[in-house]
C-alpha cells in the first residue's frame, strides 16, 4: 500500500479549496456562512453543531438549517445535546439523517415523532463522556461548528465562563484533519484569556446575535418546600454527616437545591463545617452561595456555569477554577470525570424508580436521553483511592465472608412519593420498557441502575440499598418509602418494621429528626434576593428571577 | 370539589382534653388547612375532607389511619381544606396539627 494515508487531509484541502470561492479569508459574513457550509460539507458528514447543555451554536445551526438540501443532505450529527428548534429543522429538510447524542431535553417530544416518522435515526444514546470518548475512537467530526465569546483577529478564541463541551469537540476534529468553524459574539484586539488557539480554527464569523445560554441552574428557594426541607434534612444527618461525605455531586432539583440551602443553618448544628460537603463538580449553582460565603465549600469544579454567577465567581477564586483573567473556566468533559472518578457521592432526582431501584426519566412519548447522570450515578469501577466514606459504602455493600473488600461510591436517589399531580413516583414497571418497545431499542433507557444506587430517599425516610442482602429485601426496603403509592401501599408491614430494626430503613424520628423542625424557617435563603444578599450583591440574577 | 367523611379508630380510650381550637396550614395550590377541635366521642376521630382532587378517598384513609395510629387523636374533629396536597404534604400538616394543638398553640 502506498499513498493513501492522507485521504482526510486532502479532502481537507479540498474543501478549503472550495471555501476559497466563497470567501479569501477565515473571517466570513455572517451573510456568506450558508454559502461557507454548502462549500465545506459533503453529503454524509459527520458535523458536531455545538450544542451544549447551556450555550447553543444558534447562529451556526440557523445558518446550516438554510444550506440546499440537494447539495448537503444525510448529515451525521453527533453532538451532546439537541436543544434548539433549529437542530430539528434539519432532519425535517433532509439536511440531516442521523444522531448520536446525549440529551435532548427541551426537544424530547419531536425527537420521538421524529423517529416515528422515519426521518430522524439515533445511533444511540449516550452519557456526555461517552459521546466525548467516540468523538476520539469513531465518531469523531469531520466539521464542528462551535461557539465562543470573542475571538482576536488571528482565530484564537475565548469562551467564557461557558467553556463546556468546546475544548473536546475541538480537539478532536482539529487533530484529525476536521475543519472547525466558530461564532463568535465579538472580534476584539486582545483575549481576556485564550482558551483554543488559532491553529486549531478555519473560519470564523461574528453572529448578529449572542450565542444563546440557558440559566439552567437557578432554583428559586421561594419555591423550595417543607417537604423538600424535611428530606434535605435526612440526607445531612443520615447521610453527610453519617459518612462524612466530603467530594460530591449534586443534581439540579429543587430537592438537591434545599440541602445546599440548609448546611449553613442545620449542617452548622451538626458540626459538618469543615467535615463534610467541601469540594464539588458542580455548577455554580446560586443556591449553593450561603454554604460558600459560610466556610462549607473549598472548592467547585464547573461542567457549565450559570447566567448572573460571574462577578461572584470572579471574586472568589479560592472555591472556584478562573482564568488569570479572573471569569470562570468551566469544562464538561473534566468536570465529568472529576464527578465520576473524585466524588464520594452523587445525589440527584428521577421521575420514576422500580421496586429494583432502577430509575427513569423516560416516558412513552419523549426520548430524553441522560446527559452525566449515569456517569455522576455510577459506582466507579476503575476507581482505586481509598476515602473513608468510600470504604464505609463498599463495607455495607460487602456481605460474602471471605470475598475480595473495596470501597464503593455513594448514589442517592431523591424523591418525593408523589410527583406534581398525583403521579406516583414510584411504579411496578417503568414507562422506560414501553418507550423501548416503541422504539425498537434493545434495552430500556434507565438512568440509573438498580445495582448502582446505594440510598433512596423520600419523605417517610431513607432504604439503605448497601444492607440489602436480596433481591427481595431491596424491594421491601424501596416499598418501605414509597409512601402511599400503589408501590408503597403494597408492603408486608412486617418486613418494613424488620428491616428498620436492622437500620435498613430509617424514619426521620429513627434519625433523631422532628419533623415539626421540617419548615422554611431553615433556609439560609427563603428568596433570591435572599441569595443576593449572602452573594454580597455580586450575584446578578436573570430578570425572570427578580420579583423586586 | 369532593367532600369526604372519615370516623377513625383511636388506641388511646381516654378522650384528649378539649383545649382552644387551632388552625395549621393554608389553603393554597399544593398545601392545606386543618382546623383541630374537640367534640368527639372517646376512642374516635372524625375528620371532614373537602379536596380539590377527585378520587383519591382510599388514599386518604390509608394517611389519616397512619396519622391515627401515630398520634391517637381520640376525641377530636378535624376539618381540612385542602389545595391539591400530596400525601407528604397532607401527613406533614396532619403531625403538625395535632402537636400545635396539644401544644396549646406553642
Amino acid at each position: 500500500m502506498t499513498g493513501a494515508w492522507d485521504t482526510a487531509r486532502r479532502s481537507r484541502l479540498a474543501r478549503l479549496e472550495r471555501a476559497r470561492g466563497v470567501t479569501a479569508e477565515r473571517w466570513v459574513a455572517p451573510a456568506a456562512v450558508t454559502a461557507l457550509l454548502e462549500a465545506l460539507l459533503e453529503p454524509g458528514d459527520r458535523v458536531c453543531l455545538e450544542g451544549n447543555n447551556q450555550k447553543q451554536a444558534d447562529f451556526l445551526a440557523a445558518a446550516l438549517g438554510r444550506v440546499d438540501p440537494a447539495r448537503v443532505h444525510h448529515l451525521h450529527l453527533v453532538q451532546s445535546v439537541l436543544a434548539l428548534p433549529e437542530h430539528l429543522a434539519l432532519f425535517e429538510r433532509g439536511i440531516a439523517r442521523r444522531v448520536d447524542f446525549s440529551f435532548s431535553g427541551p426537544q424530547a417530544v419531536r425527537v420521538a415523532q421524529l423517529v416515528a416518522a422515519g426521518q430522524l435515526e439515533i445511533g444511540a444514546i449516550h452519557t456526555y463522556l461517552e459521546l466525548y470518548a467516540r468523538y476520539f475512537v469513531d465518531l469523531t467530526p469531520r466539521v464542528a461548528l462551535v461557539a465562543a465569546v470573542a475571538a482576536d483577529r488571528e482565530g484564537n478564541l475565548y469562551t467564557g465562563p461557558n467553556t463546556e463541551d468546546t475544548p473536546a469537540v475541538v480537539e478532536a476534529t482539529a487533530f484529525r484533519d476536521g475543519l472547525v468553524v466558530a461564532q463568535v459574539n465579538e472580534r476584539v484586539d486582545r483575549l481576556p484569556r485564550v482558551d483554543i488557539p488559532a491553529g486549531w480554527v478555519d473560519f470564523l464569523t461574528v453572529a448578529p446575535t449572542p450565542s444563546v445560554v440557558e440559566p439552567l441552574f437557578t432554583r428559586d428557594p421561594a419555591l423550595v418546600s417543607e417537604v423538600q426541607v424535611l428530606m434535605a434534612m435526612m440526607v445531612v444527618k443520615g447521610i453527610y454527616a453519617e459518612y462524612g461525605v466530603d467530594r460530591l455531586n449534586h443534581g439540579i432539583g429543587f430537592d438537591s437545591a434545599a440541602i445546599e440551602l440548609i448546611l449553613p443553618t442545620f449542617g452548622e448544628g451538626l458540626g459538618l463545617r469543615g467535615r463534610a460537603c467541601g469540594h464539588w463538580a458542580l455548577n455554580p449553582h446560586p443556591t449553593l452561595i450561603p454554604a460558600i460565603e459560610a466556610g462549607f465549600v473549598r472548592s467547585i469544579h464547573c461542567f457549565g456555569s450559570e447566567l448572573g454567577m460571574e462577578a461572584y465567581v470572579a471574586a472568589r477564586p479560592d472555591v472556584f477554577f478562573t482564568g488569570r483573567d479572573g471569569s470562570l473556566r468551566s469544562n464538561r468533559a473534566f468536570a465529568q470525570v472529576a464527578g465520576h472518578y473524585a466524588c464520594d457521592l452523587f445525589i440527584g432526582s428521577t421521575l420514576q424508580l422500580d421496586v429494583a431501584g432502577n430509575s427513569s426519566t423516560a416516558t412513552a412519548t419523549r426520548i430524553a436521553g441522560f446527559g452525566g447522570a449515569p456517569n455522576m450515578g455510577a459506582d466507579a469501577r476503575g476507581r482505586r483511592h481509598e476515602s473513608p466514606p468510600w470504604l464505609r459504602a463498599g463495607r455495607e455493600a460487602n456481605h460474602q465472608p471471605g470475598s475480595m473488600p473495596r470501597g464503593r461510591k455513594l448514589v442517592v436517589q431523591l424523591l418525593e412519593t408523589f410527583r406534581e399531580h398525583m403521579e406516583p413516583a414510584f411504579v411496578e414497571r417503568l414507562d422506560a420498557w414501553d418507550l423501548a418497545e416503541r422504539m425498537g431499542m434493545e434495552n430500556p433507557p434507565v438512568m440509573i441502575h438498580g445495582d448502582d444506587v446505594s440510598h433512596v430517599v423520600t419523605e417517610e425516610g431513607i432504604a439503605n440499598l448497601l444492607l440489602c442482602r436480596s433481591p427481595e429485601e431491596r424491594a421491601d426496603a424501596i416499598r418501605g418509602v414509597a409512601g402511599y403509592t400503589p408501590v408503597g401501599q403494597a408492603r408486608d408491614r412486617r418486613a418494613v418494621e424488620a428491616l428498620r430494626d436492622r437500620g435498613v430503613v430509617r424514619r426521620p424520628a429513627d434519625l433523631g429528626i422532628d419533623v415539626r423542625l421540617a419548615t422554611r424557617d431553615l433556609l439560609a435563603a427563603r428568596t433570591v434576593k435572599d441569595l443576593v444578599r449572602w452573594s454580597g450583591g455580586l450575584y446578578d440574577p436573570p430578570r425572570r428571577f427578580r420579583s423586586w | 370539589m369532593e367532600r369526604l367523611q372519615f370516623e377513625l379508630e383511636c388506641q388511646e380510650g381516654a378522650a384528649t382534653p378539649t383545649l382552644p381550637p387551632v388552625v395549621v396550614g393554608v389553603v393554597g395550590s399544593g398545601n392545606l388547612e386543618i382546623l383541630v377541635e374537640g367534640g368527639a366521642p372517646a376512642g374516635r376521630c372524625r375528620v371532614a375532607v373537602a379536596t380539590s382532587a377527585r378520587g383519591f378517598a382510599g388514599t386518604w384513609r390509608a394517611v389519616l389511619e397512619d396519622f391515627a395510629a401515630r398520634h391517637g387523636p381520640s376525641g377530636l374533629v378535624l376539618s381540612v381544606n385542602d389545595a391539591g396536597a400530596t400525601p407528604a404534604v397532607v401527613s406533614l400538616r396532619l403531625d403538625q396539627a395535632i402537636e400545635e394543638y396539644r401544644g396549646g398553640g406553642r
